[in-house]
């Protein structure tokens, strides 16, 4: 062990107020944390909403007068009104996707673990860290003030497609609800872009001695990838944003057409085209879904290599498949698109690229599937969070090569089969992948470690549950069932399907129920848990040579010299089953615990500085 | 924490997380195919209505069953890895890398996704071709929350139609109404061509009418915002978007009456933004046409 991680306790923090140090904060790790609890917070509000719309579409035209007199605004009387429905089908897709798993997993995790698994003692520019993290709260008080204004929050849709989100008479939703929707992901988007800007130099400028590029853990590759097509992307949807506004309020006519009317009131605009806002809102809108699926790829990648104790399967294959999904991502938002009227050409040329995604997205499942042959797998709550990510994913994944076909599209577009293929691909995966990183950096991020008792029931009650919500939606969009409609009872198409509905219903209920026990398990572990050793799971990565948690400044004296890359489990001649990437070649691991193979178990404590942190 | 290590031969956690992983994986997999088996009969597409959609169902039940394969063999595969390689006390072997498995399971996606690129090329190119001479031309407006049809009466012409033409002027919003009421197609009052225009009352109350294995034309424009014309049983569906018209043209096979459903979100009441369609004889249908005033 060498000595720059030896001191690493000795290291004096400076003595800053408790403001300076967890309010104010420049180091990254607090920041994380703030990210990712802020993050949790709006998870449960965007869960929330997601239960007013399966109560609405599970029962619809029923009375809940409970509900009526908790809610008078929304559910006057007990019964959901139109506005309310849209609202909230608007607000937990805008929440999920921008407020929760974009700002958790680069914000939360890509702050937390890109220093430490690179070895640096900070993000490059630790003040606009800071900053980017405080442009959040404003832009989560802008979005949840327009629930109380006039006409309510925005209704139409996370995608906001114009002339609807531009024209204030075309639906209460549309008024100062959109208005201040568009003012908060604005702010929000300044926030991803000093966030990514910062992730890239960090990752391209602190990596520590000895750590080349390949030798950076997949969950860097994913971070580091993720940040640049957020800096890319990002942007096109801020300007639109900024567009929009002006069409709204400014009297330009970016997206709205000449000759509209509505109602019978004439709109007074000319020359846009509402493709335009399409287009825009897609450049952004797609490579987004994969800043919501790169990072969990790369930590589930890490996470199944320590819990199967195997090196990853195909390291260069699972980069290289990584940066040429990065690449395509930004060439396949016109799929979003097969019906809006684009040309049909472009139609096929965006299905070329879309299909070709599968063949990465099939390289880096398969390559998961082959890090588990002849592996020891530990079902730590990572782990089962991690093997469900699979098989999510999986699932997921493969109906997309169903809607990636114009001609399939023609019919599934804007069905529910196409919610149930996002929610399977980007919203369950990437959640269930933010689970297994919460179970498995839990430690090092608060010193303690979470309940595994609790993380199964977690786990056991979810799987399921995720496969009861969202597997039978596919058969509801498979009869035609239209997205974000109040209610399909008008349809004779549609008869009979109230039941699949029902159980989706209850399937939500469930799930998001079984979320109350992640929650109880995360607040009771940061007081209550075990005190945590530096390397609890026998793990490979830099992170785990800090202590647990790392002072500010992570290292102590001196910073971690990389030896080798970040997958040596397992390796043969060696009695224990991991080797630190701090190791140096040649140098016999550190006494094992005796088993010769469990030397990995809790308690061993003989890498790092061979201290528990013990309070 | 403490991660179980089995020595002895007993259950141990390991083992019993294994074989829950495994149950339910297989329950997944067992539910999924019996679950689309039962599906089949009570939730499924519906019966088809028109001449390409034979050929989007052939499609889409080609990649259902191609995915489906898929799946039971991935699913499968980690639930089965997942119990052989549960932690029993072995040691893990250091096996990473396979140059020639790692080209397997690049090459075979590839070649599917090529394979299903090009049929779907084709079929989407036919679906967007021209309509064959002789075909019905019908054109739709849609606005929140219905749609009507416009038919080219006798002549077999569409007046000219100067949809800006409202906007353009400005009148009390009482005489607005009642001229958008009384030409919602803004039909030029002085092209002999619009004289004969056969304009339908909504179409949830007035069907569109359309005959039984002709082709149709439809063009179809939006007064307001963004809507989406979708036929389920015709397996026909396109954006209305404001400020273009977009055509799509089918031949329905069968008669009967359809529904139309606004599939893209609209606004307030987007959900009951329902129109019907008749499909009849030839005969029928003039019959219909004649009795339709200008």
């Amino acid at each position: 062990m060498d000595a720059a991680t030896a001191h690493a306790e000795a290291h004096t923090e400076h003595e800053l107020s408790f403001w300076r140090k967890y309010i104010f904060s420049t180091d990254h790790k607090i920041i994380g944390i703030q990210y990712a609890l802020t993050s949790m917070f709006m998870a449960v509000l965007g869960g929330f909403l997601a239960m007013f719309v399966r109560l609405q579409l599970g029962w619809p035209g029923r009375q809940w007068p409970i509900l009526g007199s908790l809610f008078p605004g929304g559910m006057p009387g007990g019964e959901m009104t139109q506005a309310f429905y849209l609202s909230s089908v608007t607000m937990h897709g805008t929440i999920m996707i921008f407020f929760v798993l974009t700002t958790l997993l680069t914000g939360g995790f890509g702050n937390f673990l890109i220093p430490l698994q690179i070895g640096a003692r900070d993000m490059a520019f630790p003040f606009l860290n800071a900053l980017s993290y405080w442009l959040y709260p404003p832009a989560i008080i802008v979005l949840l003030a327009s629930f109380f204004v006039s006409g309510g929050a925005a209704g139409g849709g996370w995608t906001s497609y114009a002339p609807l989100s531009a024209l204030p008479q075309a639906a209460p939703g549309s008024g100062m609800g959109q208005t201040l929707w568009l003012v908060s992901l604005a702010i929000l988007i300044v926030a991803f872009l000093l966030g990514s800007l910062n992730y890239i130099t960090t990752v391209l400028q602190l990596r520590t001695r000895g750590m080349s590029m390949l030798r950076l853990p997949l969950t860097i590759w994913a971070l580091f990838l993720t940040s640049i097509l957020s800096l890319l992307a990002f942007p096109v949807l801020l300007a639109a944003s900024i567009m929009l506004l002006f069409d709204r309020m400014g009297g330009t006519s970016f997206f709205v057409p000449a000759g509209l009317i509505v109602g019978t009131v004439p709109v007074d605009h000319a020359g846009g085209n509402p493709l335009l806002w399409q287009h825009l809102f897609w450049f952004l809108g797609h490579p987004e879904v994969y800043v919501l699926i790169l990072p969990p790829m790369g930590m589930v990648s890490d996470i199944l290599a320590n819990n199967a104790r195997k090196p990853i399967f195909g390291y260069r294959f699972m980069v290289a498949s990584l940066a040429s999904i990065t690449f395509l991502s930004f060439l396949v938002w016109g799929h979003h698109m097969y019906t809006s009227g684009m040309h049909p050409l472009l139609g096929t040329a965006f299905m070329t690229t879309t299909l070709i995604i599968a063949v990465p997205s099939a390289i880096k499942t398969f390559n998961w599937l082959a890090t588990l042959w002849r592996a020891k797998i530990r079902f730590t709550s990572a782990m089962l969070f991690t093997l469900g990510f699979l098989s999510l994913f999986v699932t997921g994944g493969l109906t997309g090569i169903m809607l990636g076909q114009p001609p399939v599209d023609i019919y599934l577009q804007d069905t529910f089969f196409v919610v149930a293929h996002f929610h399977f691909v980007m919203g369950l995966a990437a959640i269930f992948a933010s689970f297994a990183g919460t179970y498995y950096w839990f430690p090092k991020m608060f010193g303690r470690m979470m309940s595994e008792r609790l993380g199964k029931w977690h786990f056991w009650l979810s799987f399921p549950a995720a496969y009861l919500t969202f597997f039978p939606m596919h058969y509801a969009g498979l009869m035609g069932m239209m997205r974000r409609i109040y209610s399909p009872a008008l349809y004779a198409h549609l008869q009979g399907l109230q039941p699949i509905n029902i159980v989706v219903s209850i399937g939500a209920f469930i799930l998001f129920s079984a979320q109350f026990i992640f929650l109880y398990n995360f607040f009771r572990s940061t007081r209550r848990g075990p005190k945590a050793e530096r390397n609890p799971w026998g793990a490979t990565t830099l992170e785990w040579q800090a202590p647990s948690p790392p002072p500010h400044g992570n290292w102590g004296a001196h910073l971690p010299v990389v030896h080798r890359w970040a997958y040596e489990y397992s390796t043969p001649g060696m009695a224990d089953d991991f080797i630190p990437q701090t190791q140096p070649s040649g140098v016999p691991v550190g006494a094992g615990t005796g088993d010769g193979e469990g030397a990995h178990r809790g308690g061993d404590g003989t890498h790092g500085d061979g201290r528990a942190r013990s309070g | 924490m403490a991660s179980e290590h089995s020595t002895t031969g007993e259950p141990t956690h390991s083992d019993r997380s294994a074989v829950a992983f495994a149950l339910v994986m297989a329950v997944l997999v067992v539910g999924a195919v019996v679950g689309t088996l039962v599906a089949r009969g009570r939730w499924w597409i519906p019966p088809l209505a028109s001449v390409q959609g034979r050929d989007v169902d052939r499609l889409l039940f080609v990649t259902f069953g191609i995915i489906s394969a898929a799946f039971i063999l991935v699913q499968g595969l980690l639930a089965l890895l997942v119990w052989l390689y549960r932690d029993r006390g072995q040691r893990a072997s250091h096996w990473h890398e396979h140059r020639g498995l790692e080209l397997t399971y690049t090459i075979v996606p590839a070649v599917v996704m090529a394979g299903l690129t090009i049929t779907a090329a084709g079929l989407w190119s036919r679906i967007h071709s021209t309509p064959p001479a002789g075909a019905l031309v019908v054109e739709v407006r849609a606005e929140q929350f219905g749609w009507r049809a416009r038919y080219p009466g006798p002549d077999g012409r569409f007046g000219k139609s100067d949809r800006a033409a409202f906007t353009r002027e400005r009148v009390d919003p009482a005489t607005m109404t009642q001229r958008i009421q009384q030409n919602p197609f803004a039909v030029d009052p002085n092209d002999p061509a619009g004289r004969d225009d056969i304009v339908t009352q909504d179409l949830r109350a007035a069907p569109m009418h359309l005959v039984v294995n002709r082709p149709v034309e439809v063009r179809l424009w939006s007064k307001d915002v963004v809507h989406s014309f979708f036929v389920p049983r015709f397996r026909m569906k396109q954006d209305v978007v404001p400020g273009i018209t977009v055509s799509m043209w089918f031949t329905p096979t069968a008669t009967g009456t359809y529904e139309i459903a606004c599939a893209e979100l609209c606004g307030l009441l987007h959900y009951s933004m329902l129109g019907k369609i008749v499909v009849e004889t030839q005969e029928q249908f003039d019959a219909w046409l004649a009795g339709q005033n200008p």
